[in-house]
C-alpha cells in the first residue's frame, strides 16, 4: 500500500468503481455491494407492497367495495402484509444501512462472513421470486398472519409456497444476524470498547439475536402449516384432536419479537442522526444501549397480548398485559433520552433530522396507542378493529419506514458520494409526514367506532372517514414517490458529496465518500468515546 | 361522520371511562413530547445565539426519575384494564343463556325454547345474558362495538360472552376474524328489547313446531340410541334398562367429575361437548372406554341441544 493511499484514497476510486461488470455486482463479496443490491431489491417490493396498499385504500372508497370482488380484495392485502411485512420491513435497515455501516462503523474491512453475505442475498431473491410466483398466481386469501383452520382446511390459494417463501427469507434473514453478531464481537478496530459503539450498532445487535432466536421457530411453524395443509396431519384441526390456537402462540412468539426486528434498527438510526443534528452526545447513551436489549428480551415475553380474545386464560391474558407495559418502558426512556439530546443542542433541520423528527412524534402516538391495546378490557374493544391497523402503521410505517428514509439521507452521501438536493428531501419529509397522519389517524377514530380490519365492504356510518383515509394515502404515495426520483437523480447529477458532509462522528465519516473497497487505508485506532461532538459555547458543569 | 358510539351494555360505559382515561394520558405525553420538540426546536436551532448555559452530564437521576415515572402511570392503567377485564369475562350466575353457532359466513342463534334466528340476536335489557359460542368451519369473532365487547368463536370449543344490555335498539354485530371471501357479509343485529317485549317475542317465534332445545335434545338423545347406554328418559336418567355399564347423566352439569387420570374436572358445556365428539379426551373413571365419538354423525347445533337436554337433567333446575 503506498503512502499517498494512505494520506488519502485517490479521488474516483471507491468500491463503486471496483468493477462495472454485471458479473462484478452478481458475485461480489463486498458488503457496500451487497447493501447496495439488497437496497434495489427491497425498494422493487416496498413499491409492490405499497401498490397493493393503493388498491385496498381505493377499494375502501365506497361502502360496498370499489373493487368488485371480496377474494380479490382479501388476495390485495394479503400480499401488502406479506411483502411489507418479510420482505420490506424486516430487512430493511439492516441488510441496506446495516450490511453498509457495520464494517465501516466498527472500523472492518468487510464483515466476518462476507460470502455468506452474499448467499444471504442471494436467498432472499430467491424467497422473493417465490413469494411473486404464490402471490401472481392465485394469490393468498389468508391475511399476513395465516390463521388456522382457515389457512390450513378452508382457504383457496397458494399458501404453501408463500409459506414457503418466508421460510427461505427466513433463513436470509438468520444468515445476516448472525454475520453481524460474529463480526460485532470479533472485527471491532483496535480501542473500539462495547460502550464506545454507536448505538446503531447496539441496536442491529439486538436486532441479530432476535433474529436468530425467533426465526426458527416461524420456520417450523411454517412448515407445520404446509403438511397440515397438504397432508392433513392434524396439528391446528381441532377435528382430528389439534389446537388452532397452537398455531397462533407459536406465530406471535415468533411475530411479536419480529415488530421489535423492524422497529429496533429504526431506533438505531435515530440515535445517531438526533446527536449529530443537534450537535451534542446522545444523551444517556448506557440507558438507550440497555433499553434496547431490554426491549429484545421482553419481547419475546409478550405474544399473548395478540390473544386477549382468542380463548386463552384468563391469568395468562393477565400476565402478558403486565409484560406488554413493561415493553413499552424501554422504548419511553429513548424517546425521552432523544428530547435530552436536542436539548440545549445546536439543531439544524436538514432532511435526516426532519425525518428523525417525524419519527419520533408518529413513533411516540403509535406507542401510547399501544398502550390502548395492552390494557386488558380496552383490547377487548380495539382487538381486531381499525385501531390496531392505525396503531401498528403508526409504529411500523410512521415510526420505522421513517426511520429507514432518515438513515438513507443521512447515509446517502457515504453510500454514493453524492449529495440528495436538500430542499427536496425536506419538502418529501413534509409530505410524507402530513399524509401519513391524514392517512391513518381517522382509523384510529373508525376503530373506536368498531369498524372490523380486513372488511371489503362496511356499513354507511363508516364512509367519511375512510374516504378521509384514502385520500390521505393519496399525498402519502406521492411523499413516497418523491425520494425515488429525486435519489435517483442523485445518483447522476448530484454534487459530489465530501468525505464528512454532516460533520458527524463515527468511523464511517473518517473514510471517503464513497469508501474504497478495503474501506479504511490503515485499521482506525479508537480512543475517543461516540457521539463526541464538540460542544459549541458549551461550558461544562461539574454535578 | 357520526363520532360517537352508543352505550348499550352495563360495561360500556366502564369501557370509555378506561379508554378515555388512556386518550387523556396519551394526550399529556404528546403534548409534553410535542411541546418539547417544538421549543427545543425553536429555542435550540443552530441560528439561536441563545446561551446554552451548563450542559448536563450526569443523566442517571432524570433517567431513573422518567423510568419511575412510566412504571408508576403504566402499572395503574394495567390494573384498571385487568380488572375490568376480569369481570367482562366471569358471568353472573343468573345470566340467561344463548347458544351461538358461527360459519361461513353467517351467525346461527337458538335460544333455549328453541327460538332460531341468523344473522340476529334478540335480546332482553336489563338482565345478564351469557353467549356459549362455538364454529362449524373457520375461527370467527363475535364483536357488539355497542356493548364494547368480543371473543373468538372457536371451531372444536365453547367459548362463553357475556354482557348486560341496558338500552332497547338495534346495534351492529360484526364478525372480527378474518374468516374467507364473506367475511364482511357476516354482520348482524343485536336487538335489544324490555324484559316484557322479549318474553312476547319469545312467545311469538316459540310456536314453530319442534319444542325447546332442550326436548330437541331428547329426540336426538333417542334417535341416536344414546337412551340404550346411558338410560332411559325421565327418572333421572335411570340405568334400570341399561346392560352396558355407562355413566348416569342425571346431574352430570355442574358437578364434579373424576376423570381416568385422576384428575377432577367441573362438568360445564364444553366438557359434555368433548364427551360426545372427542370422548377419548377426557374419560370419566371406573368405566370401560367404550362411549364412540358422535363427530361426523352429529352437528353443532345437534351437539348443542344434546348439552341442553342433558343440562335438564339437573337435579338442580338451572335457571
Amino acid at each position: 500500500m503506498s503512502v499517498a493511499e494512505i494520506e488519502a484514497p485517490k479521488p474516483g476510486r471507491s468500491y463503486l468503481t471496483e468493477g462495472l461488470t454485471i458479473r462484478s455486482w452478481l458475485f461480489t463479496t463486498d458488503h457496500k455491494r451487497i447493501a447496495i443490491l439488497y437496497l434495489i431489491t427491497i425498494t422493487i417490493f416496498f413499491f409492490i407492497g405499497g401498490i397493493a396498499a393503493a388498491f385496498v385504500r381505493y377499494n375502501l372508497i365506497a361502502p360496498e367495495g370499489m373493487i368488485g370482488s371480496a377474494e380479490t380484495y382479501n388476495r390485495l392485502f394479503t400480499m401488502h402484509g406479506v411483502v411489507m411485512v418479510w420482505f420490506f420491513l424486516v430487512p430493511a435497515v439492516p441488510v441496506t444501512l446495516g450490511n453498509f455501516l457495520v464494517p465501516l462503523m466498527i472500523g472492518a474491512r468487510d464483515l466476518a462472513f462476507p460470502r455468506i453475505n452474499l448467499l444471504s442475498w442471494y436467498l432472499f431473491v430467491l424467497a422473493g421470486a417465490v413469494v411473486l410466483y404464490a402471490l401472481f398466481t392465485g394469490g393468498l386469501e389468508t391475511g399476513w398472519t395465516f390463521y388456522t383452520p382457515f389457512s390450513t382446511l378452508y382457504s383457496r390459494g397458494n399458501v404453501a409456497a408463500a409459506a414457503l417463501a418466508i421460510v427461505i427469507s427466513g433463513f436470509s434473514s438468520i444468515a445476516t444476524g448472525l454475520n453481524f453478531i460474529i463480526s460485532i464481537h470479533r472485527l471491532r478496530a483496535p480501542g473500539m470498547t462495547w460502550y464506545k459503539m454507536p448505538v446503531f450498532l447496539w441496536s442491529l445487535y439486538a436486532t441479530s439475536v432476535i433474529l436468530v432466536l425467533a426465526t426458527p421457530v416461524l420456520a417450523m411453524l411454517l412448515l407445520l402449516l404446509t403438511f397440515e395443509r397438504i397432508f392433513h396431519i392434524g396439528v391446528f384441526d381441532p377435528a382430528a384432536g389439534g389446537d388452532p390456537l397452537l398455531f397462533q402462540h407459536l406465530f406471535w412468539f415468533y411475530s411479536h419479537p419480529a415488530v421489535y426486528i423492524m422497529i429496533l434498527p429504526g431506533m438505531g438510526v435515530i440515535s445517531e442522526i438526533v446527536p449529530a443534528f443537534s450537535s451534542k452526545p446522545l444523551f444517556g447513551y448506557k440507558f438507550v444501549v440497555w433499553c434496547s436489549i431490554a426491549i429484545a428480551v421482553i419481547s419475546f415475553l409478550v405474544w399473548g397480548h395478540h390473544m386477549f380474545v382468542s380463548g386463552q386464560s384468563l391469568f395468562s391474558a393477565l400476565v402478558f398485559s403486565l409484560l406488554s407495559f413493561m415493553v413499552a418502558i424501554p422504548s419511553a426512556i429513548k424517546v425521552f433520552n432523544w428530547l435530552g439530546t436536542m436539548h440545549k443542542g445546536f439543531i439544524r433541520f436538514d432532511a435526516p433530522m426532519l425525518y428523525a423528527i417525524g419519527f419520533i412524534g408518529l413513533f411516540t402516538v403509535g406507542g401510547l396507542t399501544g398502550l390502548f391495546v395492552a390494557a386488558l378490557a380496552a383490547d377487548v374493544h380495539f382487538h381486531d378493529t381499525y385501531f390496531v391497523i392505525a396503531h401498528f402503521h403508526y409504529v411500523m410505517v410512521g415510526g420505522m419506514v421513517s426511520a429507514y428514509f432518515a438513515g438513507l439521507h443521512f447515509w446517502w452521501p457515504k453510500i454514493t458520494g453524492r449529495n440528495y438536493p436538500e430542499m427536496w428531501g425536506r419538502a418529501a419529509a413534509l409530505i410524507i409526514f402530513i399524509g401519513f397522519n391524514f392517512t391513518f389517524f381517522p382509523q384510529f377514530i373508525l376503530g373506536y367506532l368498531g369498524m372490523p380490519r380486513r372488511y371489503h365492504s362496511y356499513p354507511p356510518e363508516f364512509q367519511d372517514l375512510n374516504v378521509l383515509s384514502s385520500a390521505g394515502a393519496t399525498i402519502l404515495a406521492a411523499g413516497y414517490l418523491l425520494p425515488l426520483f429525486y435519489l435517483t437523480w442523485s445518483l447522476l447529477r448530484g454534487e459530489r458529496a465530501s468525505a464528512n458532509p454532516w460533520g458527524a462522528t463515527g468511523l464511517e465519516w473518517k473514510t471517503s465518500s464513497p469508501p474504497p473497497s478495503e474501506n479504511f487505508a490503515v485499521t482506525p485506532v479508537v480512543t475517543e468515546p461516540p457521539y463526541n461532538y464538540p460542544l459549541r459555547e458549551a461550558t461544562h458543569s461539574h454535578v | 361522520m357520526r363520532l360517537w358510539l352508543p352505550q348499550a351494555s352495563s360495561s360500556a360505559a366502564e369501557s370509555d371511562y378506561l379508554m378515555l382515561a388512556l386518550v387523556l394520558a396519551a394526550c399529556a405525553v404528546l403534548a409534553l413530547v410535542f411541546g418539547l420538540i417544538f421549543v427545543y426546536v425553536f429555542k435550540y436551532r443552530a441560528g439561536s445565539g441563545r446561551d446554552r448555559g451548563a450542559i448536563m452530564e450526569k443523566t442517571w437521576r432524570i433517567e431513573v426519575a422518567w423510568t419511575a415515572a412510566t412504571l408508576l402511570v403504566f402499572f395503574g392503567l394495567f390494573l384498571w384494564g385487568g380488572d375490568l377485564y376480569v369481570r367482562l369475562f366471569r358471568p353472573p350466575a343468573n345470566a340467561l343463556q344463548i347458544y351461538i353457532v358461527g360459519k361461513q359466513w353467517m351467525w346461527k342463534a337458538e335460544h333455549q325454547g328453541g327460538q332460531r334466528e341468523i344473522n340476529a340476536l334478540h335480546v332482553p335489557a336489563g338482565r345478564p345474558v351469557q353467549l356459549v359460542m362455538t364454529s362449524e368451519d373457520v375461527i370467527h369473532s363475535f364483536f357488539v362495538p355497542a356493548f364494547r365487547t368480543k371473543r373468538d368463536v372457536l371451531p372444536g370449543r365453547y367459548e362463553t360472552l357475556w354482557f348486560e344490555a341496558t338500552t332497547p335498539g338495534k346495534y351492529r354485530l360484526f364478525c372480527a376474524q378474518l374468516c374467507g371471501a364473506g367475511h364482511a357479509q357476516m354482520i348482524g343485529e343485536i336487538v335489544v328489547m324490555p324484559e316484557p317485549d322479549f318474553q312476547d317475542w319469545l312467545a311469538m317465534n316459540g310456536g314453530t313446531g319442534s319444542g325447546s332445545m332442550a326436548e330437541q335434545g331428547k329426540i336426538l338423545y333417542m334417535r341416536n340410541g344414546c337412551s340404550g347406554c346411558h338410560g332411559g328418559i325421565g327418572a333421572g336418567g335411570a340405568q334400570s334398562a341399561s346392560t352396558v355399564p355407562a355413566p348416569s347423566l342425571a346431574g352430570l352439569y355442574g358437578s364434579p367429575v373424576t376423570l381416568d387420570n385422576g384428575e377432577v374436572v367441573i362438568a360445564d358445556e364444553g366438557y359434555i361437548r368433548d364427551c360426545i365428539l372427542v370422548p377419548e379426551k377426557r374419560r370419566v373413571a371406573s368405566y370401560p372406554p367404550i362411549m364412540p365419538s358422535f363427530s361426523g354423525i352429529l352437528g353443532e347445533e345437534d351437539v348443542l341441544k344434546l348439552v341442553a337436554f342433558i343440562k335438564s337433567l339437573a337435579p338442580e333446575v338451572q335457571r
